[in-house]
């Protein structure tokens, strides 16, 4: 159960090197996208002008103050509460996201399935989760909001966090097949039998 | 007892403000449980973060979640209340988007078809504004509840026909909580829904997500269901945010109401560890909060 300290962006063996149980630590740029941004860029062609090329994104929409734009922040807004949301509705825009904009890590909450692990493993990535509902102290994480494009999806827009100590988060998915939310769910289903039966439901 | 229009407008704002940055009491109290209770190690971690998480919002005056919900307004109007209907729900609304544009907040409201934010929290029947009434003199309850859609994807209605039997009832919300593991922010309240006809059987699991840690349902025979299950959702190793551990619920909570011969339904609807609620108390004497 190693620990790693990753300045992003990050390439391949770096990113194969993570394992399921491991943590790690994020610095200086982590991006951020959810629904309604994937469902843009995937789904309508959208193109963003950002960088994703060995980055990390994490599924969040962040609460945000307009503030005078200044040279440490361009983007025109201030961080105020920024937490993640659950992954699992972008299931279907892991590998796309991977293959078109070359993203290394997702980091969420809840876990994904076994198309995101497909890809984890294909193109070489982790899902990091950090705890969910945690938002007061993951924006202690979050140094300034660097960029913001697709604005017109606001809140969902693309945004580029500057980040300082970005966790712990746990690897719970690698690209090495293993997934701690599989594994959990097996055993969840293995224990219904008893559970019912328990219960007078069987 | 003339309520003053403009102090609800007031209080709608400050409740859904105080709603995301402080943890109801009982709340805490149950994370004190799980904590004392939980075996696993990552368990342990993971609801370490969240009580150390609580603390930083009440420290920096932060957001104890970034997701704003769907806000919800439960309205319980006392005797000898006098107040304009339409003016009280309207000043809701203003109080609600007010709390919106002027804290700010991220705004988690949109269109259903168009997905149009408004930016205002505010929608077609957004802010929800539930009004029933109660025997207390003089005094109006405002209560907020920002429901984060983490745990409100996790909403389930099953018509299911006598013929099932209570069985039924109690293996859908086992099999329900399985079904959405760590999705919905785990450990949870359950909210679950037996009886009344459709809509009501998912509004009885939404007032059981939302009720207060150490409250008990009135029907005797929910009671037992609602013990029955909160033992067997904790045995299914699901845990904080669904990597492993005893934690899965807080408690699962069960409401009832009278059904038809022919049905009998189930609903539920869940509340995640993030479980927040305010509200405000107004009497001659002032505006209480809690």
């Amino acid at each position: 159960m190693a620990h790693h300290v990753l300045n992003m962006p990050i390439d391949d063996a770096q990113t194969r090197a993570l394992k399921v149980g491991d943590t790690v630590t994020l610095e200086k740029t982590l991006f951020g996208i959810r629904d309604a941004t994937l469902i843009a860029m995937f789904d309508k062609g959208r193109k963003t002008r950002l960088d994703l090329k060995g980055h990390a994104v994490v599924h969040t929409a962040p609460n945000v103050k307009k503030v005078d734009p200044r040279p440490d922040n361009s983007s025109g807004y201030e961080p105020l509460c920024i937490g993640t949301t659950t992954s699992m509705r972008m299931e279907r825009f892991t590998r796309p996201l991977m293959e078109r904009e070359g993203v290394k890590l997702i980091i969420g909450k809840g876990g994904m399935g076994q198309a995101t692990l497909d890809a984890l493993r294909d193109l070489g990535g982790a899902y990091l989760a950090v705890v969910g509902g945690a938002a007061a102290l993951e924006t202690t994480w979050i140094e300034a909001i660097e960029e913001v494009d697709m604005d017109d999806l606001h809140p969902e827009s693309l945004w580029k966090f500057r980040i300082k100590g970005f966790g712990p988060l746990l690897v719970t998915m690698d690209s090495h097949g293993n997934s701690m939310y599989a594994d959990v769910n097996a055993g969840a289903a293995a224990k219904r039998g008893d559970v019912l039966a328990k219960i007078g439901a069987a | 007892m003339q309520v003053d229009i403009k102090e609800v407008e007031e209080v709608a704002k400050t409740l859904y403000i105080r709603a995301l940055k402080l943890l109801p009491r009982d709340i805490k109290q149950g994370f004190d449980r799980l904590m004392r209770e939980e075996t696993s190690a990552t368990g342990k971690t993971v609801l370490g973060t969240m009580v150390e998480n609580i603390a930083v919002a009440e420290r920096t005056k932060n957001l104890l979640c970034q997701d704003t919900g769907i806000p919800i307004y439960n309205v319980k109007i006392g005797k000898n209340v006098v107040l304009d209907g339409a003016a009280m729900k309207e000043a809701i609304r203003k109080g609600c988007a007010r709390a919106t544009t002027e804290h700010p907040l991220r705004s988690s409201v949109v269109h259903p078809i168009t997905r149009k934010n408004e930016q205002t929290s505010c929608g077609i029947g957004v802010p929800v504004i539930n009004i029933d009434f109660d025997e207390r003199d003089e005094t109006l309850e405002i209560e907020m509840i920002p429901k984060g859609s983490g745990s409100e994807n996790g909403s389930f209605l099953q018509m299911l026909i006598p013929a099932d039997g209570v069985g039924a009832v109690k293996r859908f919300v086992i099999d329900k909580v399985i079904e959405c593991g760590g999705r919905v922010c785990p450990p949870t309240i359950v909210g679950v829904g037996i009886g009344g006809t459709s809509d009501v059987c998912m509004h009885l699991a939404k007032v059981a997500a939302t009720r207060p840690l150490g409250s008990k349902c009135a029907d005797e025979e929910g009671a037992k269901i609602e013990a029955q299950l909160s033992e067997a959702v904790n045995e299914l190793g699901i845990g904080p945010q669904g990597l492993g551990g005893k934690s899965t619920a807080f408690r699962v909570h069960v409401e009832v109401a009278a059904t038809h011969i022919t049905m009998n339904p189930v609903a539920v609807n869940i509340q995640c560890h993030s479980a927040r609620r305010a509200s405000a108390t107004i009497t001659p004497g002032g505006i209480a909060f809690e």
